[in-house]
Parts: C-alpha cells; structure tokens; sequence
C-alpha cells in the first residue's frame, strides 16, 4: 500500500492572495503543514480591492468567503505583516528570511506575491496625482467597494467619463512590452457599473485593440455597447489637460476615422496595467530563479511546466509569474499545488531510498 | 491640480549644470527679433553673478533652420556642431551653453546619435578634419542658457529688486511658461522637470514670487513649427497653432507669457498681432494683447534692468500693462532712444491691437 502523504513536510506560501489561499486550502487537505506569510496586516490580497469580478460582477466577497470556508478544517498557519527579504535554497530545503529576523525552514516553497498595480504616475502625459479627476481603475473599484456614488473631486455628478486603455501595458516607452490582459475587460466592467450608476453618463473607452479571450468577455463587451450604449473608440490618448473647472482634455486619435480627437471630460480612469510586486524581484534573486522580460517570475516552461521555477522545491504561481485573472489565479494556485505534491512524494521516495 | 505629483515628476529630470565657465554659442533669430536678451544673459552671469562665459565670433548657425526644413543634410549639420565643439576646445573649455532652444536639441540629438553610433562620429571627425584641419573633445556638460538662469534662480532672486508680483494688489502675477519643443520633447531626460510638465521656466516664475498658469494648451506648440511658418503658403497653419494656444490661456487671464526659444518668443508675440488684424481680436481684455518676455529678459526686469536696455521696444505686444501691474517707474519718452541718446524710430502703429 502507497504511504499517504506525510504531515511532517512542510511548505511555505510567500503571499496570502487569492492563489496563496487557495493553495493553501489544497495543501491543507493533502495533509500537509502549511504557513502563509503574508506582508499586509490580513489576507485576501487585491480580492480585498475589488468590488465585482467580470464578468458576471460576481462580489469578490464571495471568493474570499469561499476561500477562508475551504482554509477552516485544515488551518494553515498565517503570519500577517511579514515581509519576506530572502529565499535561500539549503540542502534540499528552502530558508525563508523575514524582516524581522525569523528564519523558516520548508521543504517546499510556493510563491504567491501577486501584482501590484503599475505607477499610473509614470505615464506623465496623463497627469495621474497631478489632475484631480484622474484615477486608475483601482481607484475606483475602491469607490465602489466604499458604496460611495461616482463623483468627481469637486462632488459633481461626472456627466462624460473616459477609460484609457494599456497604461503601462503594450507600450515600450513605459518599459513593459507584455499585455496585462485583464484591463480590457475590467474597462468594459467599469463602463457598464458606471452605467448602471449614472445611466445619463456618456462613457467613452480609447483602446488599441480589445482582447476579450474569457468565457463571456465578448459577450459583455457586446452587452455593454448594445444595452448600455458605452463608445469605443480605437485610438491611443496621447495626453491629458486640465481646464479651469477641473474637467479635462485629452487628444488622441481615432485611428478608425482617421481624425484627430479633442475631447472633454468630468472623469478619466486609467486601466493601470500589472507589474511584479517589487519584493518578487529581490526574494527570486536570493533563491537564484529566472524572470520573464516584464520581470514576472519564469517558469520552467511555458507548456508544460509553468509552475515549476529552475530551483527544484520552489514554485510559482498567479499573478507574480503572469499577468491572471482570479478565476485564472486560483486554477493556477491549483495547478502548482498538484505539481508540488508531486515533487515532494518523489523528493521523499528519493531520500527513503 | 496637485503640485507634489509634479514634484515628483520633477525629480526624475534633475541633471547636471555647470557651475561656472562657459562656451556661449548664439541663436541666430534671437540677435534680431530681441537683441537685449543674448546681452542681458551675458551681463547677469559676469556682473551679477560672476561667472567666466567666453564667445568666439567666428561661432557660426548651428544649421538648425536648414536641417528642420530638410534643406541641409545631417552630415553637414553634424559638422558644423562639430566645428563648434572644436572652437570651444581650442578656447579650452568644456561646458558649452547655445542660446536657443533648437540649437540645443540639435546639439543633444549629434552627441546622442554619436554615443549610440561612433563610426558616425568617426566620420564626422574625418570630415571636419578635412574641411577645416580641426579636432574637438566632446563638451563634458551642454546645457541651455535657461538652465543656467534656472540654476541660479535663487541668487538672482537675492539679488533681485523686485519680485514677479501685482503691485497693486499684491497677488503673484500669473505666468503663462512655453518651453519650446526642441527643448526637451525630443530628449525629456535632457530638460529639467521633463517634456510633460517641464519646471525650467516654471522653477524661475516661482522663486521669483510669480505662478503659473497650466492651461490645456501648455505643451501644444507655438506656432513656429519650422516648415509652418518659412512655406509661405503654410503660414496660415503657423497662425491656427498660435490662436489655440491663446484661445487656452485665455480664461485663466495671464499677465505675460514666457518663452524658453527664440521661435516662440517672436511668433507668441507677433502673431497676436496679425491675429488682432485679422479677426479683430486679442487675448487680454484691453486690446493691447498679452505681453510676451524672454526668460532673461524676466530676470533682468526682476533684478531692476531699464525695460529699455532690455531691448523690450522691440517686442511688437507693449509690455507698458506689465510693467504698470509690477510698478517699474520708466519714461515713456526713452522707449526708442538708442543706446547713443538718438531716436531709433517708430514702427507704424497697428489698426487694431493697442499699442
């Protein structure tokens, strides 16, 4: 009879988002001994951001219920408002330094650090922290979650709102060339709850192209120009300007008329694109992993192992090796987890031998 | 409009100036549209502020005009920058300063391409070699002149004899800045404070007690536009630009508008008089237009310079309003007096804007 998996191994999760915690729940049932280390003062990631997930505006309440029922009958432990500094691989284990001196021994590592939203700020000609009325897209999924009404800093009632598509995503000059992939659809997202608040409110997206590949991405995009009568217009913002009033300008071209544009609105969001959350960097360096060109955390390969890093024992997996959705983010946390139980039941065998 | 996000902006465009002894190379179009501005530049660094600039006449145009136009090759502009580089070698300096706006851009764009390609600098070496039988050292620091004013703002604000402020009512003047695109669109790395919200001209209307105005407009250009304005035919589109940026400004009621190149400073200045010509208009809500200054010539008006010696009669906008509103006590009568006490002339006077 094959020997059940042993509750002595343990394993490291670096990141309490949504994939740390569904990996988590998953490792729990197997019957191992799980720590989450998470930087922030409670877990939940960017989940605790969101309001409604696209693409059915399923509340993200929801998911983080779902995943603090599934961690309840095997706990792992969760260290809160610790940083990872290093991962260092030791003799077939990994030592997992805090700041605060702690050192962890696993004998297995997952990370999960996430993302952390491009710095709109870099994107100058849009003027993010310098005009008042405008934000990214967390800023106002943020609104939403607050329950507050969409408003601009003045408190007027925004009467035309644009979203700019690909900030900081596709774009050499920002210095990331990758696709964020999930902005187009949360533009889309953000239109329509926009519409469903303000349904007088004339809503205009500028993209460059719109890469709906979900299940029922297209579909709401559709939605959202037919029952919700939101524009979209092909063409690239090239900058923003503040009027008197605090409304604003933007120029960009609509590359499908051939026209130039020059337009005003009360509210412009920013769809920020995702980079690596900056400690992925420094913990992969210590442990010796690769990177992708945009910095994300490399699998070994990109078909068939691509939550397996170049350090046997350490994996990877949501958004700090790629750009994901959640849903994609918790298949992915599941994936990984089957791959790490795969690799400790041989690792074990090995040193039984 | 928050002031920290710019600030931080601005901390990435920091970048290196000289703190003394420079080789002055001169704009072509600034000697004849506003002649005291070159003159005021070199007096406020030898006798306000002491610094060592050395000029050699035989500096020539950096062929800027001709290259934007497509009528002179780049080779032959990279030759004749390289020439310059060789007469600022042969002075023994390395800290080289153009008085426009353009040529500076030029001068950036040369050594970047030279930097990223040295067979080509290889070359131009070659070409000046056998043109002229001269070498060069690469300047060490090129930096615009307005970058030097910006460096030393705050000394020329303790030296100062007025600030930039209403006399009357005591509120900062409002200043509309233009920096010029050549000044930093092309290299943002090269101007302080960057392309989007560039602080060289904002930082000097600031410490000298002025704000400034951010109309939707800013970054637009002025009109110049090289092939807009020397194609005759194109000179409508020059217009056009110039009346957007008036249009913008307009509301935010700027007592003068500053400009960073010499392009900007004519055509913001004279195109409101051919506008007033044309439609009938100006931008003020006096008819006399809105005042138009170099930055040099701002900073002599602040460290208490006659208007006159400034050279400000040859600006076609009357700067008379501005210098009411900062309380500068001049006459009237010596606005066009030569340096020699003897009347210069008259220009004609315009149908329709004040003057």
């Amino acid at each position: 009879m094959q020997k059940m998996t042993t509750n002595n191994q343990h394993i490291v999760i670096i990141g309490g988002g949504p994939a740390g915690l569904e990996a988590a729940a998953c490792l729990g049932t197997s019957g191992y001994r799980v720590t989450v280390i998470e930087k922030e003062k409670q877990t939940g990631g960017k989940l605790q951001i969101l309001n409604n997930l696209f693409p059915e505006f399923r509340n993200s309440d929801e998911v983080l219920n779902h995943l603090s029922n599934r961690l309840k009958t095997n706990p792992p432990k969760i260290l809160t408002n610790s940083e990872v500094v290093s991962l260092i691989p030791e003799n077939g284990r990994q030592l997992v330094n805090l700041s605060d001196g702690q050192a962890i021994k696993a004998d297995s590592v997952l990370i999960t650090a996430g993302f952390k939203l491009y710095n709109a700020e870099k994107k100058e000609e849009y003027g993010y922290q310098i005009y008042d009325n405008v934000i990214t897209s967390f800023d106002l999924e943020k609104q939403f979650k607050g329950g507050n009404p969409v408003r601009t800093t003045m408190g007027l009632t925004p009467r035309r709102i644009a979203f700019i598509h690909c900030v900081g995503s596709r774009d050499k000059k920002s210095g990331n060339v990758y696709c964020s992939r999930t902005c187009c659809i949360t533009g889309v997202k953000q239109a329509i709850e926009i519409k469903q608040r303000l349904p007088d409110a004339e809503i205009f997206n500028f993209y460059m192209d719109l890469r709906m590949f979900g299940q029922n991405f297209e579909e709401l995009y559709i939605e959202a120009q037919q029952k919700w009568g939101v524009t979209f217009i092909r063409g690239r913002v090239s900058e923003i300007a503040e009027h008197l009033d605090n409304s604003l300008q933007i120029k960009a071209e609509d590359t499908l008329s051939g026209r130039p544009i020059r337009m005003s609105f009360d509210l412009i969001v920013l769809l920020a694109g995702m980079v690596p959350e900056p400690r992925t960097l420094e913990i992969g360096k210590s442990a010796g992993l690769a990177f992708t060109s945009g910095n994300f955390l490399a699998g070994m390969d990109s078909h068939m192992c691509q939550n397996e890093t170049n350090t046997p024992g350490i994996f990877i997996a949501g958004t700090c090796r790629e750009p994901l959705s959640v849903s994609e983010t918790l298949t992915d946390a599941r994936a990984a987890t089957v791959k790490m139980i795969s690799w400790l039941r041989e690792n074990e065998a090995k040193s039984n031998n | 409009m928050g002031t920290e996000g710019k600030k931080r902006v601005w901390e990435d465009y920091l970048k290196e100036i000289a703190d003394d002894h420079y080789f002055y190379v001169r704009s072509c179009i600034r000697q004849t549209f506003f002649p005291g501005s070159e003159t005021t530049f070199l007096k406020i660094l030898r006798d306000d502020l002491n610094k060592d600039v050395f000029e050699d006449a035989r500096h020539t145009t950096c062929t800027g005009i001709g290259y934007h136009t497509d009528i002179v090759p780049l080779e032959t502009t990279m030759t004749v920058i390289a020439r310059h580089f060789a007469l600022m070698t042969e002075a023994g300096y390395v800290n080289i300063i153009p008085s426009c706006v353009t040529s500076f851009g030029l001068y950036t764009e040369v050594l970047d391409t030279w930097k990223h390609f040295p067979e080509i600098e290889a070359k131009i070496r070659e070409y000046l070699w056998k043109a002229t039988k001269r070498e060069f050292k690469i300047p060490e620091n090129l930096v615009h002149t307005s970058d030097i004013i910006y460096k030393f703002r705050n000394r020329i604000k303790d030296l100062s004899k007025m600030s930039l402020v209403h006399k009357k009512t005591g509120l900062p003047l409002k200043v509309v800045e233009h920096i010029g695109c050549h000044y930093s669109k092309m290299f943002p790395q090269s101007g302080i404070g960057g392309a989007e919200f560039p602080a060289v001209l904002s930082g000097m209307i600031e410490t000298w007690g002025g704000t400034v105005i951010d109309y939707p407009e800013r970054r637009h250009c002025c009109g110049f536009g090289f092939r807009q304005y020397l194609v005759r035919a194109n000179r409508g589109y020059s217009v056009s630009n110039s009346k957007k940026k008036f249009e913008s400004m307009q509301p935010y009621q700027p007592d003068f508008i500053v400009a960073n190149c010499p392009g900007c400073s004519m055509f913001l200045d004279r195109w409101q008089y051919t506008i007033a010509e044309l439609e009938g208009i100006t931008y003020d809500n006096k008819g006399t237009g809105i005042p138009v200054l170099t930055y040099e010539e701002m900073a002599g008006l602040v460290l208490g310079y006659s208007p006159w010696d400034l050279g400000l009669q040859m600006h076609q906008v009357s700067v008379e309003p501005l210098l009411d509103k900062l309380g500068i006590d001049y006459n009237k009568e010596e606005k066009y007096l030569g340096s020699n006490g003897q009347n210069i002339g008259e220009p004609q006077k315009p149908m329709f804007l004040i003057v």
